[in-house]
């Protein structure tokens, strides 16, 4: 099941990270690399077991929490800031991106 | 300039706070006085980030709080914290170039819990990027150093905070652990390091990697003062859906683990010449296997050894399934993180690319300068394994494997061993720049790690040794619990660090 | 050729919560941008999700109304794309495991009833908006600005089986759905602020063939004409695309409502793969047979049950009993004025609720719970039909007292003040008729002629002096009676 380049570019697309020529090569070749030391879960015969989502859920039943229904209330301008202060690019209070066409 | 900053005069934490509610010293000094180290102590790059006025006001509050009789349990220590978790006021990077500068509007609830506890935080320490790594050597901000010797990784990924420990430029650091980032820089700088049960301490706030491994965990100088860390950090938090509000019907607060702590410590107290009888110490014949060094083997051993002095007694188990833990955990985690990792796209906050096209090209860009390969790498695999078509035959194989290999401690606790003890790493830390081109050679050392991990256990590191050789290098004990028994785990450890002066050991400066 | 339409629903409505779906921010509509938006809505680092129990609770609602199963353990899961107003770049939704599994919708087209599957309904998050409104970026650029109040917004998306077999019955479909999650306050229906999106999966094939024919999603229509038309445009492409000798290609379409047609807007086969896992952020939801329980004793009377009740109990017609039951509120006003009256009466009171009332309301644009006349008021009045106190004609002026608040809007109090009691005196009628008889000898011979216009033209005379306020029954009565 060896990783060619269509499968670099696909995963790199997926990742939404951009490769140059180069790196493509190279990650193709360590994702072999890891694909050779991750290959030997294959052999491992699984039959009747169960995935393990979360690791105390062999000790205990694990069920999600629920939280109460009340709302906190509306952001200040103040608060707004603090929390959008790293924005890279933002306006009236709106993040900025480049124009996405639908 | 001292580089001995005044709390390095003091055993431990209960004997600075005692000195500190005497009025022997003050916050300020003790925060004044580690500034100072951190500074001259620069070359470890150990910190990322310090503010004085920052560190100087949190002491101010401690004195005034000493002052007014309202201290808290660390009021006035002086820690710092692993750069994944995010602070007001000090930046926060994960040690990438993705968030540099990146100013968080909200504490982490270790940190916070810590803050309200009194202790006094120098600021943010250094680490793989994103806890990707285990030698520090992932930073977009330069390697840490271990303060044993210059040339050589402190461990990783909490690298700056075994390191900052063990230099003595801190009495205490957090850490985070995902396959063994506590324990290990802890075994490679000879500082002690816990991870408790998965769970017992909240991820709010802890900047995701894998996040059902993912856990917060104190590091000093001994087990003792793990405990005071870990007894303020652990507690059930609201705000993170994962965090356990019991354990085994004890409420997961604040007082559960040191009370673990004080039943097995009294009851080896009340055994007398030998506090260790009765206990039972399964030693993993999968853990001896050909890639252990002479070095730690014969650390290990004579570890072993004391404790049989101490009135433990060995038992071999087996844990089959230890080499798996490789694949398994090198298939979960890369998958959760390049799905936690997906946020970063330059959008709210991190790096944005200055050139780009439409937003594709922008997003797609700032995620490839901003991570560096490391991070990239374990992206790309975990997207891999989650596609259409592998998921079964990667991903959920993997987390069946989980269930195995907790299965097989699960198997060893119920009737065989009530301890798991064995080396944390395979060798003593290696050269900074060694190995840089094999991306899974240090994948394979996280072997004896991974599985308490993998099974959500409490595991701990305790310094056992060093190295033979010009430069001797440390060597840590693993020491893996049962679900929910750090606070035993703490006790045992402690008893052992009764016997010996290992954890005492201190590097001189090169 | 003949063809066959085949059309499944994907309906995402927004649930009434207070707060979103895994953080506590509002949800209210129309706040400024990005103020109800908190670290878990913006993903900062370190943020984590926590589960609303309202969200679940509405969605065990909805399960139990449309005779789903609940599943007692149901999985969360990532939803793994990039997109600016995905601030996770993966969106929670469930995958594998939902919440709500199987029930179904029975609705009318026309008079014909029909019932349709559904497959599940699950809860997941929904995305915040994108502005496109020229905008300018840190390098001139023309920009997007980007609003996560919306983002976190509970939402169920219900899904039906491919069985509607055309564009009238998917907005039958879609309007009895909506109906009812509005009916159960689960969602506020409002579909212009986008509290109720359908996305419409259409395929043609040729009549009698088993297998489906490839099918485009028409994305995010938010009202029932863009739903029909949208269908109707797509119905009509595929089929002129197939009978040119094309194939139609399996993608995702959006509606343009200004050319009134569908458009292309990205293939569905190169669709990002989204690597959907479970959630380890959100352990399984588990949900008890007791919550169940309970939410069900508290589950009101639905739709169906309440018609089929106004049919067999009231005696009302399956067309009234249906145009009743659109809204909750308006049927409990109807049953409220209509259980002030005497048994059989129920059709008199379903008369004023869709006559007058409707008018009323339509006219002022009011909505039923803010109407100036309660149902007990109405009912007072309809009693005052029934015993003969006033005429129909009389009552509706009545009616527009007690709307503008006249008297307290009490309908005796009305009758009493205006003095529109009906005379039912036999003697006064009587009296009249007499005066009516001798003044108009022709007519009378007309009727005795045979001819029955003659009869109702005495009545009107009789009315006419009785200035309308003679009960037209006994007038009828008493006039045969003098006849002979």
């Amino acid at each position: 099941m060896a990783i060619t380049d269509d499968d670099v570019t696909r995963i790199a697309r997926l990742a939404c990270i951009s490769l140059s020529p180069d790196e493509s090569a190279q990650a193709r070749s360590e994702l072999n690399g890891i694909l050779d030391l991750i290959e030997k879960l294959q052999a491992v015969d699984t039959q009747g077991i169960e995935p393990m989502a979360h690791p105390l859920s062999a000790h205990q039943d694990i069920k999600l929490r629920l939280r109460n229904d009340s709302a906190a209330p509306t952001h200040t301008d103040a608060q707004r800031a603090d929390l959008m202060a790293n924005a890279p690019a933002q306006t009236e209070g709106l993040f900025l991106v480049p124009t996405v066409i639908e | 300039m001292s580089d001995m900053p005044i709390h390095n005069e003091f055993d431990g934490i209960a004997a600075l706070r005692a000195a500190l509610l005497a009025g022997q010293v003050s916050a300020v000094e003790l925060a004044q006085s580690a500034l100072n180290t951190a500074q001259a102590r620069s070359e470890l790059n150990a910190f990322l980030h310090i503010d004085p006025e920052l560190t100087l006001n949190q002491a101010r509050h401690a004195d005034q709080a000493i002052a007014d009789g309202r201290s808290g349990p660390l009021t006035g220590i002086p820690i710092a914290h692993k750069d994944v978790f995010v602070t007001r006021g000090w930046p926060t990077t994960a040690a990438s170039k993705m968030l540099a500068g990146y100013a968080s509007p909200f504490d982490a609830t270790v940190v916070s819990r810590l803050e309200a506890a009194g202790a006094v935080s120098l600021g943010k320490l250094n680490c793989d990027e994103f806890a990707m790594g285990s030698g520090n050597e992932n930073s977009a901000f330069g390697p840490a150093h271990n303060p044993w010797s210059r040339d050589v990784v402190p461990g990783g990924s909490s690298g700056g905070s075994a390191a900052a420990v063990a230099a003595g430029l801190v009495m205490a650091a957090t850490g985070t652990d995902t396959g063994g980032s506590v324990r290990q820089p802890a075994a490679l700088c000879g500082v002690s390091g816990i991870k408790p049960t998965y769970g017992t301490v909240s991820r709010f706030g802890m900047v995701a990697f894998g996040s059902s491994l993912d856990q917060a965990g104190p590091m000093a100088r001994s087990a003792k003062d793990m405990l005071e860390l870990l007894d303020v950090m652990t507690g059930f938090d609201e705000r993170d859906s994962t965090s356990l509000e019991a354990c085994d019907g004890v409420a997961n607060a604040p007082g559960r683990v040191r009370s673990d702590f004080d039943h097995a410590r009294q009851q080896f107290e009340a055994n007398g010449a030998t506090p260790l009888q009765g206990l039972r110490i399964g030693v993993p014949t999968e853990y001896f296997n050909e890639g252990l060094s002479s070095d730690v083997a014969a650390a290990v051993e004579a570890a072993l050894q004391a404790f049989e002095t101490l009135g433990a007694v060995r038992v071999a188990i087996s844990l089959p399934r230890t080499q798996l833990s490789i694949p398994a955990y090198y298939v979960i985690a890369p998958a959760e993180a390049s799905s936690n990792l997906s946020r970063y796209d330059g959008v709210r906050y991190g790096h944005r690319t200055q050139t780009y096209g439409d937003l594709a090209d922008m997003t797609s860009r700032s995620r490839a300068e901003g991570f560096g390969p490391e991070v990239r790498r374990r992206i790309l695999v975990g997207t891999y394994v989650l596609c259409h078509g592998y998921y079964d035959a990667y991903y959920l194989q993997a987390q069946k494997v989980r269930r195995m290999v907790t299965n097989d401690f699960q198997h060893a606790f119920a009737d065989q061993c009530d301890v798991v003890m064995g080396p944390v790493t395979p060798t003593v830390a290696k050269r900074i720049g060694d190995n840089r081109d094999d991306p899974t050679a240090d994948w394979l050392a996280d072997i004896y790690t991974l599985g308490a991990s993998l099974a959500g256990l409490p595991a701990m590191s305790i310094p056992c040794g060093f190295s033979q050789g010009d430069t001797p290098l440390p060597i840590g004990l693993q020491l893996i619990g049962n679900y929910f028994r750090e606070g035993q785990l703490l006790a045992i450890a402690d008893r052992y660090q009764q016997v010996t002066d290992w954890h005492q050991r201190k590097p001189e400066q090169h | 050729m003949e063809w066959e339409i085949v059309i499944g629903l994907e309906t995402h409505t927004q649930l009434s919560t207070e707060s979103k779906i895994f953080s506590n921010s509002s949800t209210r509509y129309g706040a400024p941008a990005n103020t109800q938006a908190n670290e878990v809505d913006m993903a900062l680092p370190g943020s984590l999700p926590v589960l609303n129990r309202g969200a679940v609770e509405r969605a065990i609602q909805f399960g139990l109304a449309v005779g789903a199963d609940i599943a007692p353990r149901s999985v969360f899961a990532r939803k793994n794309y990039f997109y600016p107003d995905l601030p996770k770049n993966y969106q929670i939704s469930q995958f594998e495991i939902p919440v709500v599994q199987g029930g179904s919708i029975t609705f009318y087209v026309g008079d014909e009833e029909k019932t349709v599957n559904l497959t599940r309904a699950h809860l997941e998050e929904d995305a915040g908006k994108s502005l496109h409104e020229n905008f300018t970026g840190p390098h001139g650029e023309s920009s997007t600005g980007i609003d996560l109040n919306r983002a976190g917004t509970p939402l169920l998306e219900i899904v039906s089986e491919p069985e509607m077999r055309s564009a009238a019955e998917a907005v039958a479909y879609a309007r009895t759905l909506h109906g009812l999650v509005v009916w159960l306050g689960i969602c506020d229906g409002n579909m212009q602020e986008g509290s109720f999106r359908c996305d419409a999966n259409v395929s043609v094939r040729p009549k009698g063939q088993a297998e489906f024919g490839t099918r485009c999603e028409i994305k995010n229509l938010n009202s029932f004409r863009f739903l029909e038309r949208a269908i109707q445009y797509e119905v009509r492409r595929q089929i002129e695309l197939i009978e040119d000798g094309g194939t139609v290609r399996q993608e995702t379409r959006l509606y343009d409502s200004d050319r009134d047609e569908t458009r292309s807007m990205r293939s569905k086969e190169d669709a990002d793969d989204y690597r959907y896992f479970p959630d380890p952020d959100l352990p399984p939801l588990v949900i008890g047979a007791d919550w169940v329980e309970r939410v069900r004793d508290q589950l009101p009377e639905l739709p169906a049950a309440k018609r089929a009740r106004f049919q067999s109990e009231l005696g009302l017609t399956g067309y009234d009993a249906a145009q009743l039951t659109m809204d909750r509120s308006f049927a409990a006003f109807f049953e409220d004025a209509a259980a002030l009256l005497s048994a059989g009466q129920a059709k008199l009171a379903a008369n004023w609720v869709l006559g007058e009332l409707s008018a009323a309301l339509n006219r002022d644009e009011q909505a039923i719970q803010a109407s100036p006349v309660t149902p007990q008021q109405l009912g007072g009045l309809l009693n005052r039909i029934a015993d003969g106190t006033i005429s129909n004609k009389m009552a509706r002026e009545v009616f527009a007292a007690m709307w503008s608040g006249e008297s307290g809007g009490d309908a005796d109090a009305i009758i009493e003040a205006r003095g529109l009691k009906q005379i039912s005196d036999s003697g006064a009628i009587g009296a009249m008729i007499d005066e009516v008889l001798a003044a108009n000898p022709a007519i009378v011979e007309e009727y005795r002629a045979g001819k029955q216009k003659a009869f109702n033209s005495l009545v009107g005379q009789v009315m006419k002096a009785a200035k309308g306020k003679a009960n037209p029954q006994h007038v009828n009565e008493v006039l045969k009676e003098k006849l002979g």
